[in-house]
């Protein structure tokens, strides 16, 4: 089971966090700053796993950002790493050839397909063409809200984020 | 007529309300918000920005303004992912939720997810809302309150959902269907005891079509089965469905929906294979059942790219944790041999780790793969090679130390500092476990030492010294190498030094007299020394070695006497303390003590006791390396009788002499002692020897019993930590405590009968059991008396030398019957002279008062050669059970 996955920027900015296991928000953060320097700090040359406490960590460079999830001891890194691919083409086919900038300002839209793709740790899903419908269509379904709501409040889309 | 105008008043107070709403600031956007907090240009201003926000955003949360909930926690969301705290919007975040809203409710479940921690008013608010919507007609809504579920369950939620969850989990809806699995895994794992229930509903699972219900099902029933025996006992009947499933994937032609890069869904396919593991574990009748799929996926899978390598490499696991066949092993190693080779180092990195997880168990098949591994030593990543280097020292046997050796040693030299310490322990480990030979072995440290430069650590000075000083035959070869070294030593490397000028100190008359098989002018040594001395790369440790080797020599050189005096009067005044008193003291042994300087000087005894063989006595090795090796010298010698002889007024002098070094003392004795009781603990073989001798005796389990007892001191003396019982240990071994040391010299190099003995023989007269003499062979006398307490008998061995030789490394072992407790105390040395004799104290209970045997096994090294034998004891007296 995945234990979290955490996006982050070559300068270290945290882009995304997704917990599957409770901790008190402290400890996120200090796992989070030490994680992100340890990947920071490693060269290019090196592999894409590291150890670090009971959990294996596996990480990936897209452009500038940085995928790590953390898993466990009887898990598949190598399959960890099909994982993220999966997640980038997802996002990339969602935002059409995505870049960082679309996952700042759109950071909740990353989060709802996370959602789809995995539940709790593990992957639940393993069709893009079913993981890409599930959000069109929940898409839609905001969109129908958004349009009752203009005609409501005359023309201004409230419910915009 | 009225009812018109009411419409259009009402139509127009609707307007009014409308006009309300909009003409308010509203409040900014979220995409504003980030641009605002990204043109941030300090830390400072970032964190005004964010100021601002948070209080507006508080101000709207209590005035329970709804309209523009969800934004402002979509921007509170932001703000918290910045590291900001957010936590007061964690009833905002409830409050979206129970919205009938989809957009409401979709930020307002994202939020909780990221917001919410384990406080339980929360979650019994958010549990009622979970339970709603997972009755929702609407499918995403179900979707997104598992979803969470899924995610922050806990104990009490899922005991309060997990009917909701079984029910889904039967939905006609495979979308739902999926998400309902994960969520009753998520349940399974916080409260075991609902497992139960979701039994029935597994089954349909794997007659799915959909891989998102096969895929959650099958991980649902892989973490049953590891939870459970119960369970794993029950889907062993799912393994023909698994391998059929799993056979259809992979004879599949291509599937667009589930294609990756040409391998039919990898997704699936390594969780099935990793069931399989877990199903075939243990099992041959599953092993058989899964043995030719498992051959189909190891030899068809598509190996180019990495998600082929992820399948495959879960297949080598399932092959290696199952009762497979061998020739599926040798496939499994062979699939890990071709990683290594693989130009991708994620690949190699994971070869080598599951290697080094298999190599117990299989190590001839990963043997045949030591030329790659071997290669991977040189390998760009530091990852790489590290767990290249840790499955090189699990693969090294006395067959192949040579050519490994060799090429650790390369790695050694070019490795980077943080791996030389820990290849060069493991080096001096493996040399000591597979050497073919002396001369061999003290080459390999002498080569560890110079390769891995000043990284090398204590214990590895410290096994090389002991080494050379153990093995007499090779001193003078070893002398002779080490003033190589010497004479072209860099002085930045102290190790090597430290064990040139030790050696050389101890044995510069071998290399004087032309055994060394180099010549060496007296003049030539002064002068490396005097290098070292004054050098200012040289560490005080190094200087401290330096400075007693040089004393020691000046006993063994003829001519350069008086420059050796020069040298060490000049460190009379050195601004270290310690130097500075090693020079004073020294001094005075050319002035007003000359005529002891001799006998002060003698070469030390060989050591003994274990080179550093586990972890767990590295530290007493460091102990006894720095000072107190060389202080021991002059102690021991000062103490011993032969100096007796000496004047009464000149052993006053001495005192004061003796005076600044008494810590040095105490220390010294207490950290020898303990390594010698770690000499029985930590040598399997000496185990593994007693366990053969029970044998004979008693063949049963409980054999193991007696082995254990003799390390330990009787528990009522234990104390707490297990280094102090050793040290106890050897206290309680005989009646003083100074006599007890057991690697003093006294007793070896004095040749007198040391003051211990005499004790023994009035403790026996005491005795009314007649004592025995329970063997006399090869030299060596055992003679016993006892004492009965009881059932309690205590035996006083004392074991004499009178082979004419010097015995070092004498071992008594003993086994007895096993309804006989048998605890064996600390011998009060290894070593005798000739006709000296050590003794050693042998406790035993014999409940049952059954009639005593003991068999017995004796060790011993005469003048260096081993000499072994092993007898049993039966002529115990019959009062000792009568």
């Amino acid at each position: 089971m995945m234990q979290f996955m955490l996006l982050f920027s070559r300068q270290g900015k945290l882009r995304l966090q997704k917990w599957y296991e409770a901790h008190p928000d402290k400890v996120k953060k200090k796992i989070t700053r030490e994680l992100i320097s340890t990947i920071l700090a490693r060269k290019p040359k090196m592999s894409s796993f590291l150890e670090w406490k009971d959990l294996k960590i596996v990480y990936k460079r897209y452009a500038s950002l940085y995928f790590c999830c953390a898993i466990e001891q009887q898990d598949n890194e190598l399959l960890t790493l099909e994982v993220i691919h999966r997640y980038v083409e997802l996002l990339d086919k969602y935002f059409g050839s995505v870049c960082e900038l679309d996952i700042i300002f759109n950071f909740e839209k990353a989060y709802f397909m996370l959602d789809e793709l995995m539940v709790g740790g593990e992957v639940c899903e393993t069709s893009k063409k079913n993981v890409l419908k599930a959000i069109a269509a929940q898409d839609l379904l905001q969109e129908e809200e958004a349009e009752d709501d203009a005609m409501y409040y005359g023309g201004y889309n409230i419910r915009m984020l | 007529m009225s009812s018109i105008k009411q419409v259009i008043n009402d139509a127009v107070e609707k307007g009014k309300e409308v006009y309300e709403k909009v003409r308010q600031p509203n409040p900014i956007r979220l995409r504003d918000l980030i641009r605002q907090i990204r043109s941030a240009k300090t830390a400072a201003e970032e964190r005004a920005v964010v100021n601002r926000e948070c209080a507006y955003i508080r101000l709207t949360f209590r005035e329970e303004d709804s309209v523009w909930r969800c934004r402002n926690v979509a921007k509170l969301l932001y703000i918290h992912m910045l590291g900001y705290p957010a936590h007061f919007g964690q009833m905002e975040c409830l409050k979206l939720i129970a919205s009938p809203r989809f957009t409401d409710k979709r930020i307002g479940y994202l939020g909780a997810m990221l917001l919410l921690d384990e406080r339980q008013d929360v979650h019994l608010l958010i549990t009622n809302s979970l339970k709603n919507d997972l009755n929702s007609s609407t499918q995403f809504v179900q979707g997104l309150a598992l979803c969470t579920l899924g995610a922050i369950a806990s104990p009490e939620m899922s005991r309060d959902l997990a009917g909701e969850v079984e029910r889904l989990l039967k939905s006609s809806n495979a979308y739902i269907r999926k998400k309902a699995a994960v969520c009753a895994l998520r349940i399974i794992c916080r409260v075991p005891e609902l497992m139960e229930m979701y039994l029935p509903a597994t089954r349909s699972l794997l007659s799915e079509k959909n891989h998102g219900v096969l895929i959650t099902g099958v991980t649902l029933i892989t973490e049953m089965c590891r939870q459970s025996p119960d369970m794993l006992a029950h889907f062993k009947k799912i393994v023909p469905n698994l391998v059929r499933i799993l056979k259809n994937l992979i004879m599949a032609g291509y599937s667009p929906e589930h294609d990756v890069q040409g391998v039919s869904d990898p997704f699936l396919q390594v969780k099935i294979l990793k069931l399989l593991r877990i199903l075939g574990c243990g099992d041959s009748e599953a092993s058989e059942t899964m043995n030719d799929i498992l051959a189909q996926v190891a030899t068809n899978t598509e190996s180019s790219k990495n998600v082929g390598n992820a399948i495959l490499y879960e297949t080598v696991l399932s092959i290696m944790d199952i009762k497979s066949e061998s020739g599926l092993r040798v496939l499994a190693i062979n699939i890990l041999g071709r990683f290594l080779l693989n130009a991708d180092k994620n690949i190699r990195y994971v070869a080598l780790n599951t290697l080094l997880r298999v190599v117990h168990a299989d190590n001839s098949a990963v043997q045949r793969h030591r030329s790659t591994i071997l290669e991977c030593l040189k390998d760009a990543d530091i990852s790489i090679r590290r767990r290249a280097m840790e499955l090189c020292f699990a693969l090294i046997n006395g067959n192949n130390i040579r050519t490994m050796m060799k090429e650790l040693l390369t790695f050694l030299e070019k490795a980077e500092p943080e791996f030389k310490a820990s290849c060069s322990s493991k080096c001096v480990l493996a040399a000591e476990k597979y050497s073919p030979n002396v001369r061999w072995h003290i080459d390999t440290l002498l080569k560890v030492v110079e390769a891995a430069g000043n990284h090398v650590p204590d214990d590895v000075v410290s096994s090389t010294i002991q080494l050379i000083s153990e093995t007499r035959t090779e001193q003078a070869y070893a002398v002779g190498e080490l003033w190589r070294h010497l004479s072209i030593a860099q002085m930045e490397y102290q190790p090597m030094i430290q064990v040139a000028t030790w050696c050389i100190g101890e044995f510069g008359d071998l290399l004087l007299s032309g055994h060394a098989d180099v010549t060496v002018v007296e003049s030539e040594l002064i002068d490396i020394y005097q290098k070292i001395l004054w050098s200012s790369q040289c560490s005080i440790t190094t200087k401290e070695y330096a400075l007693t080797s040089l004393m020691k020599l000046s006993a063994r050189l003829t001519h350069e006497i008086g420059s050796i005096q020069q040298v060490v009067s000049a460190f009379g005044s050195h601004l270290n303390i310690e130097l500075q008193q090693r020079g004073i003291e020294y001094s005075q042994l050319f002035t007003r003590h000359n005529h002891m300087r001799g006998p002060l000087l003698e070469r030390m005894p060989p050591f003994e006791g274990t080179r550093a063989g586990t972890e767990q006595d590295k530290a007493t090795i460091t102990n006894g390396v720095d000072t107190p090796l060389d202080n021991e010298s002059l102690l021991n010698d000062l103490t011993s009788p032969n100096n007796n002889a000496h004047e009464t007024s000149e052993s006053n002098a001495l005192l004061d002499l003796l005076g600044g070094m008494e810590p040095g003392d105490s220390d010294t004795i207490k950290s020898t002692s303990t390594s010698i009781s770690l000499t029985v603990a930590s040598t399997p073989s000496v185990n593994a020897d007693i366990l053969d001798l029970l044998g004979g005796l008693d063949s049963g389990p409980a054999a193991s019993v007696p082995t254990t007892n003799m390390n330990e001191a009787p528990p009522t003396q234990l104390p707490n930590s297990s280094n102090a019982a050793y040290l106890l240990d050897g206290l309680l071994n005989n009646s003083t405590p100074i006599i007890s040391s057991p690697s003093s010299p006294v007793t070896n190099s004095a040749g007198t009968i040391p003051t211990s003995n005499s004790i023994y023989p009035l403790v026996l007269q005491k005795s009314s059991i007649p004592g025995i003499t329970a063997y006399d062979k090869n030299g060596i006398r055992l003679d016993m008396a006892f004492e009965l307490q009881e059932t309690l008998i205590t035996i006083n061995l004392i074991a004499s030398n009178n082979t004419g030789a010097q015995v070092t490394d004498f071992l008594f072992q003993a086994a007895v019957p096993k309804s006989i407790q048998l605890q064996m105390l600390n011998p009060s040395g290894t070593n005798m002279a000739p006709t000296a004799s050590l003794t050693q104290l042998i406790k035993v209970n014999n409940p049952n008062k059954v009639p005593l045997r003991m068999r017995i096994k004796l060790s011993w090294l005469a003048n260096g050669s081993p000499v072994q034998d092993q007898g049993e004891i039966s002529n115990f007296p019959s009062a000792l059970w009568q």
